[in-house]
This record gives structure tokens, C-alpha cells and sequence, in this order.
């Protein structure tokens, strides 16, 4: 069943000067549990698409239709941590925005997720990795249905990025969410999706899509050693435009 | 325990400390006693430069004749006044042009034009608009502190982080949740630091006021001292000043150490 429907979206922005064409065309529908990732070179106007469908942004024209009354949890490129709260607060604000008292289902997610000692420690006082959990649950706090995640692991270094992408792929998984992820990283995108979206350069339109069909699929690390992962890579490598 | 290293590295820490505080006694001493020295054997004139001996007898003849206190606590309670409305009126016409971007825009050039003006100027048009009492004392030291406040605080404000406006706006919060939750929280230790030069700001508004108006007050009894040329109670007056400038700049200094302990 599909949970989003993206019709010709089209994005033009505006300055002074000059007006520039950054999305056009875009289509394609996203199905219920599905890992979608979108690839393409710096600068296409990957996030501008994401702003779009989590309505941060205005499109300038087409649809982008939900088929459902479902939840979005964004997660950014940083963590965007509030320095003044502590760990359990930070993860409880968009539960504050909405004035819901209930945190239970947040104490059980840290818990579930191996930061119950952290959570009256202050976003300073963490790592890289560990503050990129916290967001992650942060996220999750509000039970949305659709992820959206802009280069999430990109601020982090390439060790913690590994075990980081594997932490939140399980826990995407365990709690059976549909998720959209922008990444430059090629390998990021093979290892985590199912479809992975090809977008040439400005302005962007869909150059291809390719369904990621590994043997054994299991978490992101182990699916970098599987024998079909080096021929997406080249695939999805010839495809993006190079300057 | 610690090593011996580890030991010789803290005592060099606290002997140097110890130096540093030492020197800052001794360099008061020095200046006192020098003074003293040159005045009593008239190197310099004492009626223009006065002593330090004389400054005691004067301030001890203020204390006993109940004038000092009276003479303090009406300097203070300008300041204080002008200090607390100044941060009030500075906050809220901050808020509102964080809020409000258009009238932020509006406003922007009057604000210059207003902070680049010396505010002494206006100190005639004060005295008719508002007589010559406590009203435009502080009004003066108003002046003075609210634009600058306004400034700094409106540039703490725009100056958030854009990707923590976005993660609010993508928990759906709205403008009033953002400015509640994001913009103030973050922007403690700079309104702190507003307050910090508020406080100076008002004690020069302060002052000037005094200069221009007032029946008492420290600002007068320098005024005063300075019109019947008896420059011991100028001097004294300045003394007192002193104290009390670096009296509320630590009160300050402790109001913040008890929010950051806070936070």
C-alpha cells in the first residue's frame, strides 16, 4: 500500500537577482515499510525535496499526496541538540510542543536503545555518535509513520557513521516505520534502502530508480559484504553526474 | 593521590595567583600612600588635588552629619530603577522585533540614529519635558541604557541557530513555542551580558542626570563639591562611586553564576 504519492513536484527559488530551477518533475510513490534512499550530486536540491514532503518548505508546483493521516519525524543533518536540557528532556520536546505529559514510551525507547544511563547527562557532556542517537530518538518521541532523514550520518566520522547507520536501520526496522533518507554516500544508500533514487543535477529530475535486491539482506554492515553490493555501487556511480 | 609533579604544578598555579593579588594590594597601597606623601609635603597643591587623609575626614564628616547614606541610597535607587525598566523595555522591544520582522526593518535606522546621538544632548529638553526630579534623572539614564540593550539582546535573538528553528518547525511548534523554548533559553548568557553593561549604561545615565538636575544624590554631591570648589568632596564623591559601581557589577557576577549553575 502506498503511504505517499509525489506527482511532478517542482520547486523554483526566488532571489533578487536571479530565479533557479531546482526540482522538476519529480515523481514516485512510496509503499508502507519501505527504505527509500535519494542519491545524487552536491547541490541537486535532495533536502529541497525532503523540506517539501515534511512541508518545511513550499513547493511551487505539483502534489504530493499522503494516503493516509500519518505522522512525520524529521531527522537533520546535526543533531541540533538544546544544550540547556538534558538528555531526557531533549528527547521529550516535541512531546512539550504538543503538551502531551505522557513519557513512558520515551523512557522505554531510551532504554530499549542502550541510553537509559544518559538520560540526565547534557547533550555536552555526549559524543558525536551518542547525540546522533539522542536525535534519532528525539525523533521517534512523537510516533511518526514516515522518517525523513537529511544526510543524517554526514557531521559524523566514518567509524561512527557505520555503527550508527546499523543502530538506526534495526531500530527503523523494529519499529516497522517507513523511511526517506537523502544521502551523498553511495554505499550508505545501498547498505540501508530498498530503492534507491538517482538524481541528475540542478535542476533535478528522477534519473533513475534502482531496487536494491541483496542476498542475505541483513543490517547495513553485513550488507556492504554481500557479493551484488560493489555491482550497485558501480551502477549507481555511472549514473550520478560528475563535475 | 597526586604525583609529586602533579603537586608542584598546583603550587605553582597558587603561588602565582598569590603574586597576582599580592601586586593588586600593594599597586593600591603605592597609589595611596604616594599620594599622601606628595600632598603633605605640597609637591602637589592639596586644596586642588586633595589627600587621602582628607577624603576619610570628609566622607567621616558626611557619615556623621547623616548625609552619605541619604546621598547613596538615592543614587542606587535610580540606578536601580532605570536598571530594571531599561532590561524590561529592552526585552519586550527586542521580542518584538524578533517577532515581527517588518517592523524590525522599520525601525532598524531610527535605532542607529537614536544610539549614535549623544544622549547629554537631550539633557535640556529633558528638564522642561519632565522637571527637574527623580522622573528625569532616570529617564536620562533610560535613554542611555535601552537602545544598546535592544540591540545586543534583538542580535542574540536573530543570531539562533537556523537547523534548531528547523528541527521546531519540523515538531510542528509554533512561533510563540519557538521564541519560548529556543530563542530565550539560548539566549541567557548574552541577556546576562546585557544586564552587565546595563548597569554601567545606568550609572552613567544616572550621574549625568545628576549633573543636570538633582537636589541629591552622588552625582549632585560631585556637582556640588565642584561649584563651591571643595574638591575633597568631589573627590570623595568619586570614591564612593567607585564602590559602588563595582558593588552592583558583582551582584550581577553572582546572579549569573547562580543561572549558569542552573542551567
Amino acid at each position: 500500500m502506498n503511504i505517499l504519492e509525489i506527482k511532478n513536484l517542482k520547486k523554483i527559488y526566488h532571489t533578487p537577482k536571479i530565479e533557479t530551477l531546482a526540482v522538476k518533475n519529480f515523481s514516485f510513490n512510496l509503499k508502507e515499510g519501505e527504505f527509500v534512499a535519494i542519491v545524487g550530486p552536491s547541490g541537486c536540491g535532495k533536502s529541497t525535496i525532503l523540506n517539501m514532503i515534511g512541508s518545511l518548505d513550499n513547493k511551487s508546483d505539483g502534489d504530493i499526496k499522503f494516503n493516509k493521516d500519518i505522522k512525520i519525524g524529521y531527522m537533520l543533518q546535526q543533531d541540533a541538540l538544546f544544550n540547556w536540557k538534558t538528555v531526557l528532556d531533549n528527547c521529550l520536546l516535541g512531546l512539550e510542543i504538543k503538551k502531551i505529559k505522557d513519557k513512558n514510551y520515551v523512557l522505554n525507547l531510551l532504554e530499549k536503545y542502550g541510553l537509559k544511563g544518559f538520560i540526565n547527562s547534557y547533550p555536552t557532556s555526549l559524543s558525536g555518535g551518542m547525540k546522533q542517537r539522542v536525535a534519532l530518538i528525539r525523533t521517534l518521541a512523537t510516533k511518526p509513520d514516515l522518517l525523513l532523514m537529511d544526510e543524517p550520518f554526514s557531521a559524523l566520522d566514518y567509524q561512527t557513521r557505520l555503527s550508527i547507520s546499523d543502530y538506526v536501520y534495526r531500530i527503523i526496522k523494529e519499529e516497522h516505520k517507513t523511511a526517506i533518507m537523502v544521502t551523498h554516500d553511495i554505499a550508505e544508500a545501498i547498505s540501508m534502502a530498498d530503492r534507491v533514487i538517482i538524481l541528475s543535477s540542478r535542476p533535478s529530475t528522477i534519473k533513475r530508480i534502482v531496487d536494491i535486491n541483496l542476498t542475505d539482506k541483513k543490517t547495513p554492515i553485513d550488507n556492504r559484504k554481500t557479493k551484488e553490493f560493489p555491482y550497485y555501487y558501480e551502477l549507481i556511480w555511472k549514473e550520478i553526474d560528475h563535475v | 593521590m597526586y604525583s609529586e609533579e602533579h603537586k608542584r604544578y598546583l603550587n605553582k598555579i597558587k603561588r602565582y595567583n598569590f603574586l597576582i593579588r599580592i601586586s593588586q594590594i600593594l599597586l593600591f597601597i603605592v597609589f595611596i600612600v604616594v599620594w599622601q606623601i606628595l600632598s603633605d609635603k605640597k609637591i602637589i597643591n592639596p586644596f586642588i588635588f586633595s589627600s587621602p587623609k582628607k577624603i576619610i575626614t570628609c566622607i567621616i564628616n558626611l557619615h556623621k552629619t547623616n548625609n552619605l547614606y541619604k546621598h547613596i541610597y538615592i543614587t542606587t535607587l535610580e540606578t536601580c530603577i532605570s536598571f530594571i525598566l531599561g532590561t524590561i523595555i529592552g526585552l519586550i522591544i527586542a521580542s518584538i522585533m524578533w517577532w515581527n520582522k517588518y517592523i524590525a526593518k522599520v525601525i532598524d535606522p531610527y535605532l542607529t540614529i537614536i544610539n549614535s546621538l549623544p544622549k547629554i544632548a537631550l539633557g535640556p529638553i529633558i528638564i522642561i519635558w519632565a522637571g527637574s526630579g527623580m522622573k528625569a534623572i532616570i529617564i536620562m539614564a533610560l535613554l542611555i541604557s535601552v537602545i544598546v540593550s535592544i540591540i545586543n539582546i534583538y542580535q542574540g535573538f536573530t543570531s539562533v541557530d537556523d537547523i534548531k528553528i528547523k528541527l521546531m518547525k519540523s515538531l510542528k511548534a509554533n512561533k510563540l513555542q519557538i521564541f519560548k523554548k529556543l530563542i530565550i533559553p539560548s539566549n541567557t548568557s548574552i541577556i546576562i551580558n546585557t544586564l552587565k553593561i546595563n548597569v554601567s549604561m545606568c550609572l552613567i545615565g544616572v550621574i549625568m542626570g545628576e549633573f543636570l538636575v538633582s537636589k541629591a544624590g552622588i552625582g549632585y554631591l560631585i556637582m556640588y563639591g565642584s561649584q563651591t570648589f571643595n574638591l575633597d568632596l568631589v573627590i570623595s564623591g568619586i570614591f564612593i562611586l567607585c564602590i559602588l559601581a563595582t558593588i552592583m557589577y558583582y551582584l550581577i557576577i553572582s546572579i549569573e553564576k547562580r543561572l549558569s549553575l542552573k542551567n
